[in-house]
């Protein structure tokens, strides 16, 4: 410990130095493999969570390229029905599982610390955890197609389609155990932040002061704890049903296919707000920042993420309007639905009042933020014009839903995902992205997304099913589906030249600095790329925007950079839950292997289960207890302990 | 040691990491609760549309009624044990974690005694597929709990909990009352709901 406030400045800077070197020799991993292997810094975590998506993104990206060549015009035959099956599942699950939702995990695993003043997550081997059941679901996904039998139902896969009668091979199963498997990574993951939201803030982040993306992460945790069951569940109704002959999905029997649309959107409708809330906050963190002013309304945007993730967990049936419910239901969920744009409606206002109110510097993150608010507006209003069922009837399994998800998903998604990249990659690396290359990165995005998807407005008007294969010529799609492949070549150009941006920057980019783009919050107090401790100090925090505050002639002033250095082992501070009130020094675990073997012995399971061998089944089991013991075996009393 | 908690006048709490399991513990709960509700959903939404649900009729009393009140006096059991390391008795522990997974494993053995005696298979219909996979998790549960009382119960042995440092037993037990908890919905769910009708 450093007691710097009783000793000279000049001794001050000596023992800072020696502090430092100390820090760095705790929490460092070592670069070797097994370093690699058991690291739970939640700043590596982060980072393989990012690259990890990112591939899926490009898989998922070469599907949608192959889909749209083969719909370039009428009567094509480049793919089978059956191999296009397999790439529309494959690529929904791709980038709704596989991308969207762990992207967002991956920026919250490496900011949230560094934004809240910690030093890691509450529970960092649960965090290493949640990544690597990620990655090895993600590949037991993948996997479907070394043996050509990729999932093939649509990524909500209806019964009873999904019925082994109708769907034989291992497709389904693939599909079933993959989410069952996922789910439990995102479930862990979502604890995790829960967990850290409310014991490691800075001493003195009371709940109006953290950064909005906290507020994004923090309302979907919930929404996961509380839906993804509900995904578990279908999941394991359909296993049940297709390999031991249970009969929930089989009306001959008694059961219902509608069973499995309710469970899935019960689920699956609150998983839209959980790939776009934490974006949505990515976007509040960023604008101000561009707009030389604090975000406007920050109170309103805060409850806006709240109220979004509760309305929008009772709109599942909307997704059903077409399945023969009774009208009253569908008219209290039609009006549910429309409800939402009330939230989403005080976001916007709020960016918008941000941007008109502050000095707008149109910078690469910011063009990003321009687009997505754009693109969120688009979204938005062709999603309410699905709200009212007789419209939703007209042009449901059209390609208008199409357009309208693709809307959404990339404009609220990818879009800030990518202003995010291009804003905290200076953080990550320590070196800036290319301002030139950038904004052709952002028009040839833009512009591809734009003519790929509003022509589906029109095809979907016009009655283009979506999920077929291949579609007559002189119907009067032929123009709007050319232009649709055009837009999706332009915008995989875009994604393509990002990647070479990347790559350059990472070389030879110019050193970025601690704080670029002169932003406000704690992340950027710290070096470029941060140390593995974060902070030598932990930060006392004071306000919204810590280092804007000497802009501001009178108000609080946070501390930052001077006190107690925390060294006697891995050590960070909890605080109270509410007004983040110092409560103790926590001990903090070191880095560890069992969650990589635990992940390995619940791959086991999930392959055993897919073959059908109970023995096998049985077997991971059993492994997976083994890792559990050693993951949880308290060490031996020490003496003294308890006792300061 | 612990200077810096000084300097901040806060405790140092080198258990920490375990203290914190408990919201770890709590979400968990909420996350498996969530689980047993939508399985419950699923048994009342194939019967809202079913001629006849339970088929069959409603199920019998004469040992899950028993079986009932042996599982909920093993949370009584444990509590006794956890109270017992709070005020560092380890034998109380001991003692209580052993009675506790006793009675757990006497339900276990009752429940399968009463599937055994089911004139129907989770193949025969919608129904025995619901009843055999919403007490056949809840089984799982009991089995998983058993488990952590076994592991907690060679650790106690070993003498590594004390008063000030049992969080590992706290969670256990929290865990241990959560899974008696979804019994008694679902026992209510399954067995007595039916009656109603």
């Amino acid at each position: 410990m450093t007691p710097s406030g009783s000793t000279s400045p000049a001794a001050t800077a000596v023992s800072s130095q020696l502090s430092r070197a100390r820090l760095a020799e705790i929490w460092e991993t070592p670069a070797d493999l097994r370093g690699i292997l058991s690291s739970v810094d939640h700043k590596t975590i982060g980072k393989r969570y990012l690259v990890t998506a990112f591939v899926f993104f490009i898989l998922g990206g070469l599907e949608a390229v192959v889909m749209r060549a083969q719909l370039v015009h009428g009567d094509m035959h480049l793919l089978t029905p059956e191999a296009y099956n397999q790439l529309f599942t494959m690529h929904g699950v791709t980038m709704i599982f596989l991308f969207a939702s762990p992207v967002l995990s991956g920026f919250s695993n490496y900011l949230w610390p560094l934004m809240i003043g910690s030093r890691d997550m509450a529970f960092p081997r649960v965090n290493a955890l949640s990544y690597w059941t990620f990655l090895l679901a993600g590949i037991f996904l993948y996997s479907s197609f070394l043996v050509g039998q990729a999932p093939d139902g649509g990524w909500f896969g209806y019964a009873p389609m999904t019925q082994r009668a109708y769907s034989p091979g291992l497709n389904i199963d693939f599909y079933a155990l993959g989410l069952i498997y996922l789910g439990i990574s995102t479930t862990v993951g979502a604890v995790n932040f829960i967990a850290t939201f409310f014991t490691l803030r800075a001493p003195g982040m009371s709940l109006d002061r953290v950064p909005v993306i906290l507020w994004g992460t923090l309302t979907v945790s919930f929404l996961i704890v509380f839906f993804i069951p509900a995904l578990t569940v279908a999941s394991t109704f359909l296993y049940l049903d297709r390999n031991v002959g249970t009969h929930f999905f089989d009306a001959a029997n008694g059961g219902h296919p509608l069973l499995w649309q309710h469970l899935f959107w019960i689920f699956g409708h609150p998983w839209v707000y959980i790939v776009v809330l934490p974006a949505m906050g990515l976007a509040s963190d960023i604008i101000p920042t561009f707009c030389r002013r604090p975000l406007a309304g920050y109170t309103f945007v805060a409850l806006a993420t709240i109220a979004t993730g509760i309305v929008g967990s009772g709109v599942w049936l909307h997704h059903m309007f077409a399945t023969g419910l009774p009208p009253l239901a569908m008219s209290f969920f039609s009006g549910a639905s429309m409800t939402i744009a009330i939230p989403s409606g005080v976001s916007v206002a709020a960016w918008l009042a941000t941007i008109w109110y502050g000095r707008p510097v149109f910078k690469v993150p910011f063009l990003f933020m321009i687009g997505f608010i754009i693109l969120f507006v688009i979204g938005g209003v062709n999603g309410v014009m699905t709200a009212p069922v007789p419209f939703d009837w007209q042009l449901t399994d059209t390609y208008f839903v199409v357009a309208h998800l693709h809307y959404v998903l990339l404009g609220i998604n990818v879009f800030p995902v990518f202003g995010a990249l291009y804003y905290w990659m200076p953080k990550m690396s320590g070196r800036m992205m290319s301002e030139r290359i950038g904004r052709w990165v952002f028009w040839l995005m833009f512009a591809g997304m734009n003519l790929a998807f509003f022509p589906m407005h029109i095809t979907g008007m016009l009655g283009m099913a979506r999920r077929v294969y291949t579609y007559p010529s002189g119907m009067g799609w032929d123009a709007a589906n050319l232009v649709t492949t055009v837009g999706a070549v332009v915008f995989a150009a875009g994604v393509l030249l990002f990647l070479v941006d990347l790559v350059r920057s990472l070389r030879v980019g110019p050193l970025a600095g601690d704080n670029p783009w002169d932003a406000p919050t704690l992340e950027w107090s710290t070096t470029s790329p941060p140390p593995p401790y974060n902070f030598a100090v932990l930060p006392t925090v004071r306000s919204r925007y810590p280092l804007w505050e000497d802009r501001i002639p009178e108000g609080a002033r946070s501390i930052v950079g001077r006190g107690p250095v925390l060294d006697d082992g891995r050590e960070t501070i909890g605080t109270s839950p509410l007004d983040a009130d110092p409560v103790a020094v926590l001990h903090m675990p070191p880095d560890s292997s069992w969650p990589l073997l635990l992940a390995l012995a619940l791959t086991v399971v999930f392959y055993a289960l897919l073959a059908v061998s109970w023995l096998w089944t049985g077997v991971g089991a059993l492994l997976v207890f083994i890792c559990l013991v050693g993951w949880l075996t308290p060490s031996r009393p020490s003496r003294g302990a308890g006792e300061d | 040691m612990a200077t810096a908690a000084a300097a901040l006048a806060i405790p140092y709490a080198p258990e920490a990491a375990h203290a914190s399991g408990r919201w770890g513990m709590r979400l968990l709960i909420a996350t498996e609760s969530s689980f047993f509700a939508y399985l419950l959903f699923s048994y009342f939404y194939l019967g809202s549309m079913a001629p006849a649900w339970p088929p069959d009729g409603p199920p019998s009393l004469t040992v899950a009624g028993p079986d009932t009140v042996i599982l909920l006096s093993s949370s009584v059991t444990l509590w006794w044990a956890e109270r017992g390391i709070a005020r560092g008795a380890q034998t109380r522990l001991r003692a209580g974690l052993l009675i506790t997974f006793v009675l757990g494993a006497v339900f276990i053995a009752l429940q399968a005694w009463e599937w055994s005696q089911k004139t129907f298979t989770p193949q025969t219909s919608a129904y025995g597929s619901l009843y055999f996979t919403v007490t056949g998790f809840h089984g799982a549960h009991v089995v998983a709990g058993l488990l952590m009382n076994l592991v907690v119960q060679v650790w106690a042995w070993r003498g590594l909990f004390t008063r000030d440092r049992h969080a590992l037993v706290s969670n256990a037990a929290l865990y241990w009352h959560f899974v008696d908890a979804v019994w008694v919905v679902v026992f209510t769910s399954l067995y007595l709901v039916p009656r109603l009708a």
